[in-house]
């Protein structure tokens, strides 16, 4: 059974009511194709009326579809020649991460992305794809890779967050997302991420200091997810609908406040309608990436890298009196 | 009636309620947090807000610290014109604002500038978490950065103390960003060989502790500051098992050989001063 959202409803039993009478006509003789265009003409007007104006708590639902494409999914249709690497050296494998090399267009590169689990089973494996440490740890020990070989990193962003845990502290939660931040600062190739599901907080930040970022068009990135806002602003998770639109989490509000680069455009009732399609789309921002940064000098990269960070925020500056 | 200008007698004696016993006349007495005694609120200040019976740390408004820390009259405000705006139209922002400015005395959640201890000269940043619970918005990111900034230019040692929530709701990504903002001043400060201590204090968790509190070339920690990522509620309701007492204390980071060292604050000017004098002087490598 295909996972059907709130605001699409109206859409799909319109859509069945026509494949009912389809089929209808089809043992009969009476003729209904006039009825049948005009709802065919009313399920276009429906479609375009809901998919033209998602709200942000639409685009939330969409973010977190069973179904949506992950970043296994991606790395299939994006590239050849894939090699998954594992482990950080230091204390084990952490499967919420997923990281190897590959070629995009011939193009070696290092990808790193959260993998979340397709049904129960590997989510448990995989943590729901919120790192621990050891995840962390071993995307940095690609990155650096990535930097002695002279290989960009493609960083996919899709994680609620950073696993919260008792042995995710013990083992330095904090440092390894902060070392992160830092290493990827004063990476000396350059680092494209795009958010392709959900983009929660510091755990997603830790593979998000990029030279881009990019967000699927129905993805979020936020400090918070919608109900911790609500349960901590109101005292009510029930209000998560008004935290995502009081948040500013989606691609357009981050595109609006001059934290990301690029929108990616999604398939239209989001992208996994069609994963081949929606990776295209993808591939084009990327390799356009790419070409523009591979044009830089190690210098120009890293101080382009620090322009680009240091104008985000916003504040109130006096004269002084 | 005229009776009712007579007043009866009591007919039992009155006991305070135990709660009632601790009510003190604010300004004058300050009750310890770990212990429950009450000391002259001058008596506690002089101490540097430890107990004096019973060690506990207490919060230190930013300009106590600032003043414990340097040399007298050697502090160099920096950058504090900068205030917060309401990037994400956030209802009731504003007034939460105004409302810690008064109750402060700060324009934000954090002071910077620079000043000399014992000597050697030194930029800092004190965080406060009196206000907005020290949690990091645009003008804690940027007052950061441009701490970091300048400390490199005038190759000044960068110190940071932190006390805070995290990163502020109010703000959304942008504080979120302020990670990031901060951590790519502290690659270029590091990479040019500058030097950076961070010292945690009550409290210093989520996304700060997640970044520039984390990044010193050494971490220390006030005694038994609340360090950490996730909140203690949220782990205990996904693991669904209770965390020991200690989990999170500066102890417990210590043990866990997250930290460098934990430091008492009495102790906190002079081991910064020698750390500081081991670095003026570069070491025997060429």
């Amino acid at each position: 059974m295909k996972q059907v959202l709130e605001f699409e409803k109206p859409v799909v039993e319109l859509r069945e009511k026509i494949a009912e009478l389809k089929s209808f006509t089809k043992g009969s003789e009476i003729d209904l194709t006039d009825e049948i265009t005009t709802l065919e003409k009313r399920l276009e007007n429906l479609e375009n009326d809901i998919y033209e104006n998602l709200k942000p708590w639409d685009r939330v639902q969409i973010a977190r579809h069973s179904e949506r494409p992950t970043t296994l999914d991606y790395i299939e249709s994006l590239f050849t020649d894939f090699l998954e690497f594992h482990g950080d050296r230091l204390f084990g494998d952490d499967e919420a991460i997923v990281a190897g090399i590959a070629k995009f267009n011939e193009m070696p590169v290092t990808v790193i992305g959260h993998q979340r689990g397709k049904e129960t089973k590997e989510n448990i494996r995989r943590s729901f794809g919120m790192p621990h440490p050891e995840g962390y740890r071993k995307a940095l020990r690609h990155m650096k890779q990535a930097e002695k070989f002279r290989r960009p990193v493609i960083c996919f962003i899709d994680t609620k967050g950073a696993y919260p845990g008792k042995a995710a502290e013990e083992r330095g939660q904090s440092e390894a997302i902060a070392r992160n931040l830092m290493e990827m600062a004063g990476l000396q190739v350059p680092i494209i991420c795009v958010v392709i599901g959900e983009g929660g907080s510091g755990g997603a930040l830790a593979l998000g200091v990029g030279d881009k970022i990019h967000m699927l068009e129905n993805s979020t990135y936020s400090v918070i997810s919608p109900e911790g806002a609500a349960a901590l602003l109101w005292k009510d998770s029930g209000q998560a609908q008004r935290a995502a639109e009081t948040m500013k989490i989606t691609s357009y509000d981050l595109k609006e406040l001059d934290v990301i680069d690029e929108i990616i455009q999604e398939v239209r009732g989001g992208a996994h309608r069609d994963i081949k399609q929606q990776a295209e789309y993808i591939g084009k921002v990327l390799a356009d990436s790419l070409n523009e940064l591979g044009a830089l000098t190690k210098e120009e990269l890293l101080e382009k890298r620090w322009e680009k960070y240091k104008q985000i925020g916003d504040y109130t500056e006096m004269e002084p009196q | 009636m005229l009776k009712d200008f007579f007043s009866k007698k009591r007919k039992y004696a009155s006991i305070p309620r135990e709660e009632a016993k601790q009510d003190i006349p604010q300004g004058l007495m300050q009750k310890c947090n770990n212990c429950q005694k009450i000391f002259y609120r001058k008596e506690m200040i002089k101490n540097l807000n430890v107990c004096p019976n019973c060690g506990y740390h207490h919060q230190m408004p930013a300009y106590d610290r600032i003043d414990a820390l340097f040399d007298e009259g050697t502090f160099e405000e920096w950058d504090k014109e900068l205030t917060s705006a309401n990037p994400l139209g956030f209802p009731g922002y504003e007034d939460k604002l105004e409302k810690d400015r008064q109750k402060t005395d700060l324009n934000e959640a954090i002071v910077t500038g620079s000043g000399s201890i014992e000597g050697k000269k030194a930029s800092v940043a004190v965080m406060d978490s009196r206000f907005r619970m020290g949690s990091m918005g645009s003008v804690v990111g940027e007052k950061i950065a441009r701490a970091i900034e300048k400390a490199g230019e005038q190759s000044l040692p960068f110190i940071i103390f932190t006390a805070s929530g995290g990163a502020r709701m109010q703000e959304g990504v942008l504080s979120l960003m302020q990670m990031s903002k901060t951590s790519v001043a502290i690659q270029r400060f590091s990479a040019n060989g500058g030097l950076m201590v961070s010292i945690m204090t009550n409290p210093t968790t989520g996304g700060v502790s997640a970044s520039f509190a984390s990044l010193g070339d050494y971490n220390f920690a006030e005694p038994g500051a609340l360090i950490g990522f996730a909140g203690r509620r949220i782990i205990e309701q996904t693991i669904r098992e209770n965390l020991p007492d200690d989990f999170q204390t500066a102890e417990f980071q210590l043990e866990h050989g997250q930290l460098d060292k934990v430091i008492a604050r009495h102790d906190i000017k002079h081991t910064l001063s020698t750390l500081l004098d081991i670095h003026q002087s570069r070491g025997g490598v060429s």
